[in-house]
């Protein structure tokens, strides 16, 4: 019955979503907002449960030394301080002036646009170590990375701009995004889906069952 | 000079730097800008400094990863600084979204949603600013919302720097009839999903708590059928693909989008299909929005710090290049 009854509730559901996409009457449309409703439910204690799970990991971790403990104090320093100046502050801690807005512009926003912004050295450093014209693809890799790059950028258009309009660089990089670009990625967008489909169709029948821990 | 020492000497250069640029904005000092011709002293040393790299790889010396990341970090600061104008092409899928919102008769409610956070605000909030902007310039009624939790405080973030605009301030546009943020729902693709059926089962309040039922702007939203044109900004799931799939598909929504250049390339195919209105993608989509709209901001000034990297990592990948090939080469002889 531990595998039945999750099997059937799984089906159940299933069944359910797939008829409401093509019947959005009652009651299957009505079914749709109660899973709707629910899913916002559930997707609303996960936040809490992430956030506290969070706080019981770095706590543990920072309690028993390990490695790089450090870096788990300070997220406990950072979650307790935005937590205690946003409660403290009330239904409106995230109008402007406050000190949870202060701490949101000056303190998490620079962090997290600095974070992100390692990304172009690794992006700049990886390109010059491991983007070689080792053979056919690779180089066309390299021929079509080069047109985007220089294309999308202004510069890129005043380099060109003796050129016929269609053939300038702008052109060619708006022609690679928008053909052969658009083309490989819509492949792989219907091969995600036709993968998508039939893994569902597995779960919603019971042939995949090793979400509920029951082999294959 | 241990590691360690260097790391603590980098986060005290970092946080001097950090304090100078919060003084500084407080303070309410001025933008600080090169003399052109310091500018073009700079672009000429970095070029002939690129070239220099390129001898010395000819030669067979191969330069550190560290020089790689120095370069990039100069590529992308020292630009903030100059004052170049830089002539900027307007892609298709851009004028496409611009003249979507510019044929909206005034008084459409457009709905956007603000599904990213702070890290890739870099690339979205000049979106975010634009976009706006044209909508109070053009009398539309602008509803914002979010999917990612910091979503609806970026969405302020916007609002706020689109009001220190005089000509918009002096519309007097009025929280709740002409504007109004609906917060962040948790839920994913779901609130989109029940927002088909009803706005208000997601969003009972808004932002500030008032009940929406009490908000004169939503009050006859009942769901997309209510809503003329929409943007979603995304930097990922929860998404432009989740808009597209439920709301433009299922529901008939009209949309836009704007992304980040990572998640752009996915969005061309629904651009192609149809399914969007237009798509900005990454600094050079707020460049080329603004472009369009005729208002210069961040998106075009942070554009020559794109340009400068674009062609920093250009110049990189040749370097790379030659190396492999004289090392291949030299490889190939010693065979011989």
């Amino acid at each position: 019955m531990r595998q039945e009854i999750p099997l059937l509730i799984t089906a159940i559901v299933g069944i359910g979503f797939v008829i409401q996409y093509f019947i959005p009457h009652w009651p299957f449309g009505k079914m749709s907002d109660w899973f709707s409703d629910w899913f916002s439910i559930v997707g609303a204690c996960a936040i809490i449960l992430g956030a506290l799970n969070l706080l019981k990991v770095s706590i543990e971790k920072t309690y028993r030394r390990k490695e790089d403990w450090g870096y788990a104090a300070v997220i406990i320093a950072s979650f307790l301080l935005m937590t205690i100046i946003g409660i403290a502050e009330g239904r409106g801690f995230r109008n402007p002036g406050t000190s949870f807005d202060w701490l949101y512009n000056f303190v998490y926003i620079p962090l997290s646009a600095t974070m992100f912004a390692i990304l172009a050295f690794f992006v700049a450093s990886a390109s010059y170590r491991a983007f070689r014209a080792r053979n056919f693809e690779a180089t066309l890799l390299l021929i079509a990375a080069f047109f985007v790059m220089i294309g999308r950028v202004p510069v890129g258009h005043t380099l060109s701009s003796f050129m016929p309009i269609g053939w300038q660089l702008s052109d060619l990089a708006s022609w690679v995004m928008t053909v052969p670009q658009a083309a490989g990625q819509r492949a792989i967008m219907i091969g995600i889906g036709l993968g998508i489909v039939s893994t569902s169709l597995r779960i919603i029948l019971g042939l995949e069952r090793a979400h509920i821990g029951g082999g294959k | 000079m241990s590691v360690r020492t260097k790391e603590l000497i980098a986060l005290g250069v970092i946080s001097l730097f950090a304090l100078i640029f919060y003084l500084g904005k407080v303070w309410g000092w001025g933008t600080f800008e090169f003399p052109t011709l310091l500018s073009f002293i700079v672009m000429a040393f970095i070029g002939l400094s690129l070239l220099w790299i390129l001898i010395l790889t000819l030669k067979g010396r191969l330069i550190e990863r560290r020089v790689v990341f120095v370069y990039v970090g100069f590529a992308v600061a020292l630009p903030l600084f100059m004052s170049f104008s830089q002539k900027i092409t307007i892609s298709p899928e851009v004028y496409q979204l611009h003249e979507a919102i510019m044929e909206l008769p005034a008084g459409s409610k457009v709905l956007i949603s603000f599904d990213y956070d702070p890290p890739s605000a870099p690339e979205l909030q000049p979106m975010a600013e634009s976009i706006i902007r044209v909508c109070f310039e053009r009398d539309l009624k602008v509803i914002v919302m979010g999917l990612w939790p910091q979503g609806p405080q970026q969405a302020n973030l916007a609002l706020e720097r689109v009001f220190e605009d005089s000509a918009i301030l002096a519309k007097n546009l009025q929280y709740g009839e002409d504007y109004v943020n609906l917060g962040f729902q948790a839920g994913n693709e779901f609130v989109i999903q029940r927002m088909g059926s009803s706005f208000e089962s997601m969003f009972s309040s808004d932002y500030e708590g008032t009940p929406y039922r009490e908000i004169p702007l939503v009050r006859n939203v009942r769901n997309f059928s209510n809503v003329d044109f929409s943007v979603n900004l995304s930097a990922g799931f929860p998404g432009t693909v989740e808009w597209v799939q439920i709301a433009v598909d299922r529901y008939g929504l009209l949309m836009g989008a704007g992304n980040t250049a990572v998640q752009a390339p996915v969005m061309y195919a629904y651009l192609n299909a149809g399914q969007l209105e237009g798509l900005l993608g990454g600094m050079s989509g707020a460049a080329e929005f603004e472009a369009v709209a005729e208002y210069r901001a961040k998106g075009t000034k942070f554009m020559l710090s794109q340009t400068f990297a674009h062609v920093v990592v250009i110049a990189f990948i040749i370097i790379g290049n030659v190396a492999f090939f004289r090392s291949g080469r030299k490889s190939k002889l010693k065979g011989n």
